[in-house]
């Protein structure tokens, strides 16, 4: 065995380079009032690459079959397809195993299915459901509802002035009445990262369970639920560069085994009597009707897209995106930052000094800059920091720093404007 | 092609930046809240009626310049009105508001308002402006209900 002292030859490491990837995307080529479309509202959702529109036509021209029922070749090839994107899916999340993968509508159905099905199971009166004061509202109300069903309460984890989970907080919320913990990976309107692996450390030290909604996480990079220790972790495929109308439920194989079912009917059956029905196993258990096949085998190509990234690249690109924005924005003087948690995803909101985020929605769209203004299904959040609404960007890998200029341009005339 | 200075109009602008009538009656006959859950616009108007005539009008909330502006503008147009010509002046309005881009729009009678009527180059800010009208008219109705324009 002989041994190489000397060092390699220099390989150039697989970089990341924005203008290729954004010919990838045809809508990042087209202009809106005679403008190049700057898009900056990924985390309400993102753009899709060639490669997804074209594994979706494929689908529909070449393989469409209902899955798991015909005998026939084209349904074998359809539910190949389907059960391959489960695969690839897996292999995103890094689970143990592929029956862990329920195909749902998105984050919204993943959590409300949680919500119902472990609610009417687990949730006895004087119970808790422990969320944070960051949830999107679709984190919230299917906990409202099913509390309001069952009579126990749900809490709230304060967060401070930057937007950061009080962590001491949690550790005190967190008791023998907790059955549930449910919390945001990364904030929609603020973009603060959460420490999930602490959250999921100190929750599971008493015993309660841990539901991620990962909607906004999964646009950043592959998601390791088994490193995170979730024990539910949820996305959105139209977020993270695939179709609308399809997303994942993680749950470990014990824990969706224990779940009762969500919605009845066909495929989550294994033999139907009028007298006693029994179930199938999971993912299928919670998988009733025809899937959106289309949908996930769109979504299996978006994984394959996003794995072929070097994601030390992508998130060195994205990294600087937030921190260049955050300074060019920061030195308007108008301009207010909303969310300035330490750990971050490429997200910024902030409002201008003396007009409301809707004005300043409409101007910046006039220079061909798309942002979301609103209270981005967080009003808690909003009443939170005293503020009816704010205007977010967020960005995606395939934004550039031309993007934040021309951003902050837009955000100037909006002063112009309103200086009369 | 739309244009920004049709909508921010200098004298909407201006309603915005130091709205009329933005007060709290001592003594409403009258009061109707109106909200639009897109922007977050809330408004608040109170009357009070003498007779049939509009003596006083005032109206407190928050939101985007266009609903601001244009409540303001509202109080200043119906005060001293009858109810039935606030009633047509928001007929008026209100067909102002919802015509195609581009068509002629009747004026007489308007003044100050017909300064909103670049608002329908912008479709989804018209609920923005139709918002304190709205609430006008549930107001002098006197519905129960708080208005929305969602």
């Amino acid at each position: 065995m002989t041994s190489v002292r000397h060092a390699p030859p220099a390989v150039p490491r697989p970089t990341f380079d924005v203008e290729q990837v954004r010919r990838d995307f045809p809508l990042l080529q087209t202009k809106v009032r005679g403008k190049p479309l700057v898009y900056l509202d990924n985390a309400a959702t993102s753009q899709k690459p060639r490669s997804v529109i074209a594994r979706t036509e494929q689908y529909y021209a070449t393989e469409n079959a209902n899955v798991h029922r015909g005998v026939y070749e084209l349904s074998e090839r359809a539910t190949a397809a389907y059960e391959d994107a489960r695969e690839k899916a897996r292999g995103f999340l890094n689970a143990a195993s592929a029956r862990e993968i329920v195909f749902v509508r998105g984050t919204t159905e993943a959590i409300n299915l949680v919500a119902s099905s472990f609610g009417r199971k687990e949730l006895q009166p004087g119970d808790e459901v422990l969320i944070s004061a960051m949830e999107h509202h679709s984190n919230i109300v299917p906990w409202q509802l099913v509390c309001a069903e069952r009579d126990a309460t749900l809490r709230v984890v304060p967060m401070n002035s930057r937007g950061e989970l009080e962590m001491d907080e949690f550790a005190k919320l967190l008791s023998a009445n907790t059955k549930l913990v449910a919390l945001a990976h990364v904030s929609n309107s603020l973009g603060t990262i959460n420490p999930v692996a602490d959250v999921v450390r100190l929750a599971h030290a008493k015993g309660v369970p841990v539901l991620v909604d990962g909607a906004q996480a999964a646009p950043h990079g592959p998601i390791d639920v088994r490193a995170l220790g979730v024990d539910f972790y949820t996305v959105s495929g139209h977020k993270m560069f695939g179709p609308t109308g399809i997303g994942l439920l993680y749950g470990t194989a014990e824990r969706l085994e224990a779940l009762p079912p969500y919605q009845g009917g066909g495929d989550m059956i294994k033999t139907v009597t009028f007298a006693k029905t029994t179930y199938a196993e999971p993912p299928a258990k919670f998988e009733a009707g025809t899937p959106n096949i289309a949908g996930a085998i769109g979504l299996g190509a978006a994984i394959d897209y996003l794995r072929g990234l070097d994601w030390e690249a992508v998130q060195t690109h994205e990294r600087d995106l937030l921190a260049y924005a955050t300074e060019r924005l920061g030195q308007l003087p108008e301009v207010e930052l909303v969310g300035t948690a330490a750990h971050k995803a490429s997200v910024v909101s902030f409002t201008v000094r003396g007009v409301h985020a809707h004005d300043v929605g409409t101007i910046v769209d006039q220079e061909g800059v798309a942002i979301r203004t609103g209270h981005h299904c967080t009003q808690p959040v909003m009443d939170f920091f005293g503020v009816p609404a704010t205007a977010r960007a967020s960005f995606a890998f395939y934004n550039t720093r031309a993007d934040v200029d021309a951003l902050v341009s837009a955000v100037q005339r909006v002063t112009r404007v309103f200086a009369g | 092609m739309t244009d920004l200075s049709d909508l921010y109009q200098q004298i909407i602008v201006e309603h915005n930046r130091a709205p009329r009538n933005f007060k709290k009656l001592a003594h409403p006959t009258r009061a109707a809240e109106g909200a639009n859950p897109l922007c977050g616009d809330q408004i608040k108007l109170e009357v009070e009626l003498a007779g049939d005539r509009i003596s006083d009008i005032g109206f407190q909330g928050s939101g985007c310049a266009i609903s601001q502006a244009s409540a303001s503008l509202l109080t200043g147009a119906v005060q001293g009105k009858s109810t039935a010509d606030a009633q047509e002046l928001f007929r008026q309005v209100h067909a102002m508001l919802t015509s195609a881009p581009g068509t002629p729009v009747d004026t007489a009678g308007l003044g100050k308002l017909a300064a909103l009527a670049g608002v329908r180059q912008f479709p989804v800010r018209v609920k923005c402006a139709s918002l304190p009208w709205h609430t006008l008219r549930a107001a002098l109705q006197s519905a129960a209900e708080p208005v929305t324009t969602e």
